[in-house]
Parts: structure tokens; C-alpha cells; sequence
């Protein structure tokens, strides 16, 4: 997976107007015509200069993406966080199968028992054990699911 | 109910965006052009997505590492079910924990019923945080907590997000 990033590969170098962006790009993106320049009004930034940085973030993958957040259970459908035993000799390779299917928003390696944990998002609620079915019949590993039945908060902003 | 499923534009809307913006100048007027709509109803929409709470969001998502967070812990905890909801309430507004949600012990293997995200500059600063946390814990709903654990992530191995099919 070229797009991986570990923790061995640390920090990315990131100056003082890098942070500010991040920081300012992280709610309340401007529904108008020309968003970018009024985000860049707010930091002292030229439309250009927002753009380019931008830009680089996501090449250098500070940033992940750049866009809307859908809350998917909002329109019919459904988020469930999902974990799996893995053997160590088999893991690239279900770590492979398992982020094969589209339904898998991200997978996490974790030092556990249960050592990968994964996020499914499907369009119809009833997806959620469909696509769970068949990730354990392309691993021949058990999925247990966790579906949450409370949020009890969610700030998803980190300071950078 | 506009909140059964997603009307056909929305769903265009979902398709067109779940990548990510184009970063040009005049992003939604971009998208309105692939979609084949204005850009004042594609700007009226996403408003009232984000009013429904269709859309959480809209702006960067950062790599938590790349920003200097590396150690991301995945506090476990088994609380009492009489105190669940209180003990959620309290450990999700604390402002070390960036999610917390409640969900199904998987019982033997899995007995935690709580689940609380902690992100840190390092392991141990997460674990001392999770060690504050217990302790305040115990002190306020004293004998709710059975067990708890901390489960470090060591490799992304995808991050994507959300992606539904073009074709409706």
C-alpha cells in the first residue's frame, strides 16, 4: 500500500502557516465562489498561496483529504467499527483482502489480541452484516462487529 | 423524512465529493459544472446537508501522525450498565478524548462496553492521560469500573473514508 503512513515514518516537517492552514481548514469551509481566497484573507494568504500549500499537504499526505464528511447514517445508511484476530504470518496479506472492499473507510493495526480494526460503511444498514459475511468468507476469519449504540461526543479537529 | 435516503442529487453530491474538492479557485462551481447544475442550488444544497448533519464537515482531514499525534490509543473500558450513560456523558467531554461511543461487549473474549479515542505525541503521554482519566474515574462514579485496557494502533493500513457506488 503505497498511500501508508506508520508511525516509524514520524512527524512531517511542517512550518508555522502549514499549521495555521490545517488548523484554519478544519470547519467552516466558505460555501461561496471563492473559498480558498477567503480562507486565505483570514491567514494573510493569497488565494495562490492557500492552493499551493494545500496542494503539498495532500501530496505529502499531512492531510488525508480535503473535502466534505459525510455522516452517512443521515441518509440511510451505516458506520460499523469491526475487529479481527489476525496471524501474524498471514497479516499483509488479509490486511490486502480485507482493504480490498470498498465498504472498508480505514483499517488500523492495533497491539491486541483482536489486532485489526476497521470501520465499514455501507448504504443500507442491513450492508453492514452482508459485507461482514463476506470479508469472513474471503479470510476464513471471524468479524466481530461493534456497532455503536451511543456517541457520546465527537471532536474530530486536532490541533497542529 | 428526508431522512430515509439520500435524493438523487444528493447522492450525485456524495459521489462527485467523497474524494475530496478539486483545489482550484471555485471549487463548488467545479463540481455544480460536472454536475450539470448551478452553482447557487449545488451551494444551497450542501448548506442544507450540513444543517441535516448529512455533512459533518467540510475542510481537511489531517494524518494524525504527519501532524505529530503518533500515538493514537484506543481507550477500552468495562463500566457498570446502570452508570454507562453518565460515565459516557463525563469521559466524552473530556477534553483529551476526541471520540466516545458506546457499544457491545463481545463477551468472553470482549468485555468493554466503552470506548474512548486518545491521541498524544507519544505513548506514554497517551497512557499517562488514560491513568488520569481512570483515576478521576474512580473518584466521581467510584466502583463502575470494572476493567480497561489501551489499544495502540502501530500501522494505518487504510484511510480512504467513506465511498458509495456511482451507479444508483
Amino acid at each position: 500500500m503505497s498511500g501508508r503512513r506508520t508511525p516509524a515514518d514520524g512527524p512531517v516537517a511542517l512550518d508555522d502557516i502549514d499549521r495555521a492552514l490545517i488548523n484554519a481548514l478544519q470547519g467552516d469551509f466558505p460555501l461561496s465562489r471563492q473559498p480558498f481566497a477567503e480562507v486565505g484573507l483570514r491567514l494573510g494568504l493569497t488565494e495562490e498561496e492557500v492552493l499551493v500549500r494545500l496542494q503539498r499537504l495532500l501530496d505529502a499526505r499531512v492531510l488525508t483529504r480535503f473535502g466534505p464528511m459525510f455522516q452517512i447514517e443521515r441518509i440511510g445508511g451505516a458506520f460499523c467499527l469491526a475487529a479481527m484476530s489476525v496471524p501474524d504470518d498471514v497479516f499483509e496479506h488479509v490486511a490486502a483482502q480485507v482493504n480490498a472492499f470498498a465498504e472498508v473507510a480505514h483499517n488500523y493495526r492495533r497491539v491486541h489480541a483482536l489486532n485489526m480494526w476497521f470501520v465499514l460503511a455501507t448504504e443500507r444498514p442491513d450492508g453492514i452484516a452482508d459485507c461482514a459475511g463476506r470479508i469472513e468468507a474471503a479470510t476464513g476469519l471471524p468479524v466481530f462487529l461493534f456497532p455503536k449504540e451511543r456517541e457520546y461526543f465527537v471532536e474530530m479537529k486536532l490541533e497542529a | 423524512m428526508t431522512d430515509v435516503a439520500a435524493d438523487e442529487l444528493e447522492r450525485r453530491i456524495i459521489v462527485a465529493t467523497q474524494g475530496g474538492l478539486p483545489l482550484v479557485p471555485d471549487p463548488w462551481g467545479a463540481v455544480a459544472g460536472e454536475l450539470g447544475i448551478p452553482p447557487e442550488e449545488l451551494l444551497a444544497r450542501i448548506g442544507s446537508m450540513l444543517e441535516r448533519g448529512v455533512i459533518r464537515r467540510i475542510g481537511a482531514v489531517p494524518n494524525h501522525y504527519a501532524i505529530g499525534y503518533t500515538a493514537n490509543g484506543m481507550s477500552v473500558w468495562d463500566i457498570d450498565d446502570a452508570a454507562i450513560e453518565a460515565v459516557g456523558e463525563w469521559l466524552g467531554a473530556l477534553s483529551a478524548v476526541t471520540h466516545c461511543y458506546r457499544r457491545p461487549r463481545r463477551l468472553p473474549d470482549w468485555p468493554y462496553n466503552l470506548f474512548a479515542m486518545v491521541h498524544g505525541r507519544s505513548h506514554d503521554a497517551v497512557r499517562e492521560q488514560i491513568e488520569d482519566i481512570a483515576a478521576r474515574l474512580e473518584s466521581r462514579f467510584p466502583a463502575t469500573c470494572r476493567a480497561r485496557d489501551v489499544l495502540f494502533s502501530s500501522a494505518i493500513l487504510k484511510k480512504t473514508g467513506l465511498r458509495i457506488r456511482d451507479a444508483g
